[in-house]
């Protein structure tokens, strides 16, 4: 064990994550972190909302201080790109010449942003949120403008939208699709998001797919459906992202838009572990192959691979959650709604406190809730438990706690 | 600068200066304090930052939100009349120091 090299390739929140429970779990061989990152990992989702906001500062966002890597002894390459992976020899090329070698490898190397690819997309005021870098760039850049055009209707841009709006600049969203968030969330929530941008302020264009973006002096002129449609200063797009599965399918790793593993984490070699954004598994909750992008998915999975990388059992069942953050509405999801046949709500909208119950062939798949997050926790716990028809759960809806701990 | 003692469960403890502005739960990560995983990173949606606050501290603190005390009712740790969540507790001028344990398991 003492001899052994572990190799993370990714210093993200699945990166870390990884090495943090190595340590956690004895590993006391050596442990190396590349990123190509210049910077320690550091957490994504405040970057398009309390930090966007100016609420919290850069040094908050970070995971663990410098001096948890010295005491941990992990050590991290930082501003560093592994450039390609030699199964055989068991080494990892760096950029700029240097190999590693390790004797299990993990991969957590996230996505990067899908870009806008229409004409006159790769303007320099077409904005992206991926990074601390990016995020720092567009709140500099909010601080010089008034007028935002949002492209893409998904958590990115719609978080994006109520931050800008709270800073008081005039926000257009524009989403190709018919509703908000269509990839997620049930018609029911996206109609709930759109009143409540609208009502706070925000002009939306659904349906509509940009095709041009044209600079005129300061001005960006927007084109939706070939038709000018809108003058603004900046554009911050949010329409999806790529997992970086680059040097895994080199490597020949078993990929399909993400590096597919098992339940253990493992990829297509005995060696090789991947956890996070950049995977795609097979989930018992979907009932069907996923890759996910949320921080639960990140650091259970990180769990996971940890513990296949010593020799571990862990297998990774956990019930999918995700949060999101827009104006005083908090969104909780708990478990994967794709394919619901009927659905139960509890509380009105009108009230800002309500949640609808997800369920396929009379059992429970899930529940959005928002500013609910009694009934999200109960849910998590009771898919994680047993399988609850429409009917228990309309008898328990106003205990569900004490109906998940029966 | 208030300072804020945090306890772990073995009875091992850690002191350290808290900005204000700052969360109970981020001056934890920032200082690598452990036994608060934090998972949602102060967005009141996972209740992994869950601490006892001393019964003569509890007074200093800001009320419970709606929000967190919903979150409370689900902490993996017993809930006692000292539990708060540590992400919704920012240091204020006013607050001065505060002693809170760390419960066993946040999961
Ligand atoms: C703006 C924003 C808001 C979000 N909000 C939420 C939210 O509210 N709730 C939620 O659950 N999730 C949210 N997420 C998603 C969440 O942040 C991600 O799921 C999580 O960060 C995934 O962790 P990861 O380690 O897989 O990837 P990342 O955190 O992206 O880390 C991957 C790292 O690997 C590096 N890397 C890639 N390739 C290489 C290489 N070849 N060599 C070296 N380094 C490499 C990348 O640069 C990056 O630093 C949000 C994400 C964004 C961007
Ligand atoms: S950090 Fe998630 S609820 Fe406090």
């Amino acid at each position: 064990m003492k001899d052994d090299v572990f190799v993370v390739v990714g210093a993200g929140q699945a990166g870390i994550q990884v090495c943090n429970s190595l340590r956690n779990s004895g590993f006391a061989g050596q442990l190396i972190l590349v990123g190509d990152e210049p910077i320690l990992p550091y957490q994504r989702p405040p970057l398009s909302k309390s930090f966007l906001l100016g609420e919290i500062d850069e040094q908050r966002l970070f995971f663990r201080p410098q001096t948890h890597f010295e005491k941990q002894s992990i050590e991290p390459l930082l501003r560093t790109k592994v450039i390609a992976i030699d199964r055989l020899a068991k080494t990892v090329s760096l950029e700029g010449g240097r190999t590693l070698n390790y004797t299990k490898l993990a991969l957590t190397t996230g996505t990067r942003v899908r870009r806008l690819d229409c004409e006159g997309a790769d303007n320099a005021q077409v904005h992206y949120i991926r990074s601390l870098d990016d995020s720092i760039a567009l709140k500099n850049k909010l601080a010089e403008v008034e007028r935002v055009a949002i492209i893409g209707g998904g958590f990115v841009g719609l978080e994006v939208a109520a931050v800008t709006r709270k800073l008081g600049k005039d926000v257009t969203v524009y989403e190709a699709e018919e509703r908000l968030m269509g990839r997620v969330v049930s018609a029911m929530l996206s109609e709930f998001y759109f009143d409540l941008h609208r009502k706070n302020g925000v002009s939306l264009h659904m349906g509509d797919r940009i095709d041009r973006v044209k600079v005129c002096d300061n001005t960006l002129e927007i084109y939706a459906n070939k038709q000018h449609s809108l003058d603004c200063d900046i554009i911050v797009a949010g329409i999806g992202a790529i997992a970086n599965d680059e040097i895994a399918l080199e490597a020949g790793l078993n990929c399909d838009r993400g590096i597919i593993v098992d339940n253990r984490c493992l990829t297509s070699d005995p060696d090789v572990v991947a956890a996070g954004d950049c995977t795609v598994h097979y989930n018992q909750f979907a009932g069907k192959p996923v890759r996910l992008e949320s921080v639960q998915n990140a650091v259970d999975q990180a769990k996971v691979a940890a513990s296949t990388m010593l020799g571990g059992e862990a297998v990774y069942d956990q019930v999918p959650w995700f949060w999101s953050d827009q104006y005083d509405a908090k969104l909780q999801i708990a478990g994967i709604n794709a394919g619901y046949d009927k659905y139960l709500t509890a509380g009105r909208p009108e009230d800002n406190k309500f949640s609808i119950f997800y369920f396929k062939d009379d059992s429970l798949i899930g529940a959005d809730s928002i500013n609910d997050p009694s009934s999200h926790m109960a849910v998590r716990k009771i898919m994680t438990t047993k399988i609850a028809s429409m009917v228990q759960i309309q008898e328990n809806l106003d205990d569900l706690r004490s109906f998940a701990q029966q | 600068m208030s300072k804020v003692t945090y306890r772990q469960a073995d009875g091992s403890a850690s002191t350290i200066e808290v900005p204000v502005g700052w969360s109970l739960m981020e001056a934890a990560m920032q200082n690598s304090i452990e036994g608060i995983p934090a998972e949602c990173g102060g967005g009141c949606a996972c209740a992994t930052c869950h601490v006892y606050v001393e019964e003569d501290d509890m007074s200093k603190l800001p009320d419970l939100s709606d929000m967190e005390g919903d979150m409370l009712e689900c902490v993996a740790a017993e809930r006692l009349p000292g539990s708060r969540l540590s992400c919704q507790i920012r240091m204020t001028d006013e607050m001065g120091d505060l002693t809170v344990t760390i419960p066993s398991e946040q999961f």
